[in-house]
């Protein structure tokens, strides 16, 4: 029986089950151990795991995302908490540089079971260095895996999974949807965490998109019936690899595809899926494949501006519309 | 110091000398392509330290790292095998005179981004200390990386958790081009780390007994549970930063001050009881013959024949692995996909 949770709450459980069951899962990161996680995402696994199962880290994300490599190599199961995506940017040469090609350019002799979570996203008027997406940067290197769950039973399954399997994985939980709430139910089986799964069907338009956007992309698509057009929203849970079928598959039925990200649109993941969609599908569209993402704009504190910069319930109905209609002009 | 020991020591630091030049040689030829960043003249530092380390140990080294992967015990074949991006290579030709991996023999990697090694020492580290193994992390680096944000990060780290790190710094002056004096405010690397509570000691890096004895003394210290150490070896290589660079950035007198302290020479002069000849000198190498002449009357282990013989077992050897290296096949691009998705397991994706 599937009980509501928070999200932040299913990725909690999801980090005690692991580490109940495998003494070689380990957390670090900044505050993740006496203070709980910046977002709680850690709480209460320092009181019942110690200091060297959950350790608290210096500011140093390049040192310690670089520790959560070495540890992996000698075939721990670090879970590295980067507090927010931002950060992240000083861990890039751990994450690309070791993480992603060791287990590679040793000629596949290392297992790299990391895990990275990144908070991250436009939340609340965070301003430009604390609302990015970087999905576009890690998305460009061969050897690792992101996974971007939206709902407390994906964040839970999700997390699971990356801590299980061997390759160095990064988890993009959306900082906005920690304290959204859903179905958890234990007992569902997992799907397997690279699977996008159709949230809604629909006849009319495929619409691709992840994360937070995959929340929005769904309350539009309630309002868009109502005006008769059906969108089949298709949320991709995983940006590498990404799960094509499952897209082509539905664009066969709506020829028509819209993808949105939050994201900058300008190199952003939705090009792409836009690009690979388009020669995958090219004569089964009715209409030019369309990105509706965010504008390449470093996100301004202004909270009028901060929300315009990004998709909204409504910019992303206008699109759909848009979307059908140059089909039917052209 | 044991004989046996010391004719060991030798015997890794003529076949260092041969190998690297050999490679120098295959480079020319278009054998080995890529950047290819050679060893002579630092010998003692692989060789002293790894000579220290137990097997159990783990040793993360730089992109300078063929010598610690041939002292550590990979067979010169597959370390030849490996600049040569054959199959049979260490990395199987994945990974290139930069990229050397031995999982079997804890060598961690060579690591092409200056200033990688300390992480992933401290991560293993930090893995030995929560399961309190009586093991240690050997872990390389040069004078030029000692002013990335990592070194510091993971002094920091690894003194606050008392992980059994032993950091050693070959210093060979130079960070390519650019001379100590010019890239770093505090040239003493040693003295850094007392900003981290790390006990350290600079060691001749040209003397290849000081520096197995320093190594020595440090991880029995890591081993009783003092925590990280930190050595300063102060080498010098002989030739430019990689085979791209003819070094002339450095004054000839400089290099030929530092030839005259050759390690290879300084470990002859321990171990030869009498005084040899030109011709032996020059049969061992193009060292500095002036050195010798103040070690004549020694106790010695070895006879001026012996030290010939080995270095052209060494020379066999070298040949030995060029010839292995030529004929082991090329990768094809299912060994790219293979070692890219080498932790997949049983999953299938789309």
């Amino acid at each position: 029986m599937a009980a509501d949770i928070l999200l932040w709450e299913a990725l909690n459980k999801a980090l005690n089950v692991e580490m109940a069951a495998d003494d070689s899962v380990f957390i670090l990161g900044e505050d993740v151990g006496l203070y709980g996680g910046s977002y709680r995402v850690t709480q209460d696994l320092y009181a019942k795991y110690g200091e060297w199962r959950v350790r608290d880290t210096p500011i140093s994300e390049g040192g310690f995302t670089g520790l959560g490599v070495g540890a992996a190599m000698v075939g721990m199961r670090p879970v590295v908490e980067i507090m927010t995506i931002n950060f992240a940017l000083l861990a890039l040469d751990a994450i690309i540089n070791m993480a992603a090609k060791i287990p590679f350019m040793s000629g596949g002799q290392f297992p790299m079971p990391l895990v990275i979570r990144m908070p991250g996203g436009v939340a609340k008027q965070l301003a430009a260095q604390h609302s990015q997406r970087l999905e576009h940067t890690l998305m460009n290197a061969p050897g690792l895996r992101i996974a971007v769950p939206s709902t407390p039973q994906d964040a839970w399954w999700q997390l699971r999974q990356a801590i299980r399997s061997n390759e160095p994985i990064v988890l993009l939980e959306h900082e906005l949807l920690y304290f959204s709430k859903g179905p958890l139910d234990a007992a569902l089986e997992p799907i397997p965490m690279h699977r996008a799964v159709v949230r809604r069907p629909g006849r009319d338009l495929t619409l691709v998109t992840y994360s937070r956007m995959a929340v929005l992309v769904l309350q539009a698509a309630k309002r868009l019936s109502a005006e008769g057009i059906e969108v089949e929203v298709i949320d991709l849970r995983s940006l590498s690899p990404i799960d094509w079928d499952t897209c082509t598959g539905s664009i066969q039925k709506t020829h028509h595809l819209l993808v949105v990200e939050e994201d900058c649109g300008f190199a952003g993941a939705g090009a792409e899926i836009v690009a690979t969609l388009s020669e995958r599908c090219f004569y089964e569209l009715d209409a030019p494949a369309r990105r509706h993402a965010g504008l390449n704009l470093p996100t301004p504190y202004n909270g009028a501006l901060e929300s315009a910069s990004i998709p909204t319930v409504s910019t992303i109905m206008d699109a759909a519309r848009h979307t059908i209609l140059s089909g039917e002009t052209s | 110091m044991k004989r046996d020991n010391l004719i060991s020591m030798l015997h890794d630091m003529l076949l260092a000398r041969a190998f690297e030049e050999r490679a120098a040689i295959e480079y020319t030829r278009g054998n080995i392509a890529g950047f290819l960043h050679l060893y002579p003249g630092e010998e003692a530092v692989a060789v002293g330290v790894l000579h220290a380390a137990e097997p159990s140990d783990y040793i993360v080294s730089t992109y300078r790292e063929h010598i610690h992967a041939l002292v550590r015990g990979v067979p010169a074949n597959i370390v030849m095998a490996e600049l040569f991006g054959r199959r049979d290579g260490c990395s199987k030709g994945m990974g290139g005179s930069m990229h050397l991996f031995d999982r079997e023999r804890r060598f961690m990697g060579g690591y092409g981004i200056v200033g990688e090694t300390y992480p992933v020492a401290t991560g293993i580290a930090y893995t030995i200390a929560m399961q309190e193994l009586p093991e240690a992390v050997i872990c390389f680096f040069g004078d030029g990386a000692v002013n990335q944000g990592t070194f510091h990060e993971s002094l920091n780290m690894a003194s606050l958790w008392n992980l059994p790190v032993l950091f050693v710094c070959e210093n060979n002056r130079y960070q390519i081009g650019t001379e100590i004096h010019r890239h770093s405010a505090v040239t003493n690397v040693y003295k850094r780390a007392c900003g981290y509570r790390i006990p350290a000691e600079y060691v001749n890096g040209m003397d290849v007994l000081a520096v197995y004895q320093a190594t020595q003394s440090a991880l029995q210290r890591i081993r009783e549970g003092t925590g990280p150490q930190l050595l300063e070896i102060e080498t010098y290589r002989f030739r430019g930063h990689s085979m791209s660079d003819p070094g002339s950035y450095r004054p000839k007198v400089e290099v030929q001050a530092f030839k005259d302290e050759d390690p290879v020479t300084i470990v002859l002069e321990e171990s030869i009881p009498n005084y040899p000849t030109e011709e032996q000198i020059h049969a061992v190498g193009e060292d500095n013959i002036a050195h010798l002449t103040g070690h004549l009357h020694r106790e010695g282990y070895i006879q001026p024949e012996g030290v010939i013989l080995m270095k052209k077992e060494a020379d066999k050897t070298v040949n030995h692995a060029v010839e292995y290296a030529q004929q082991s096949p090329e990768p094809g691009m299912e060994d790219a996909w293979k070692a890219l998705n080498c932790n997949r397991g049983k999953e299938v994706l789309i």
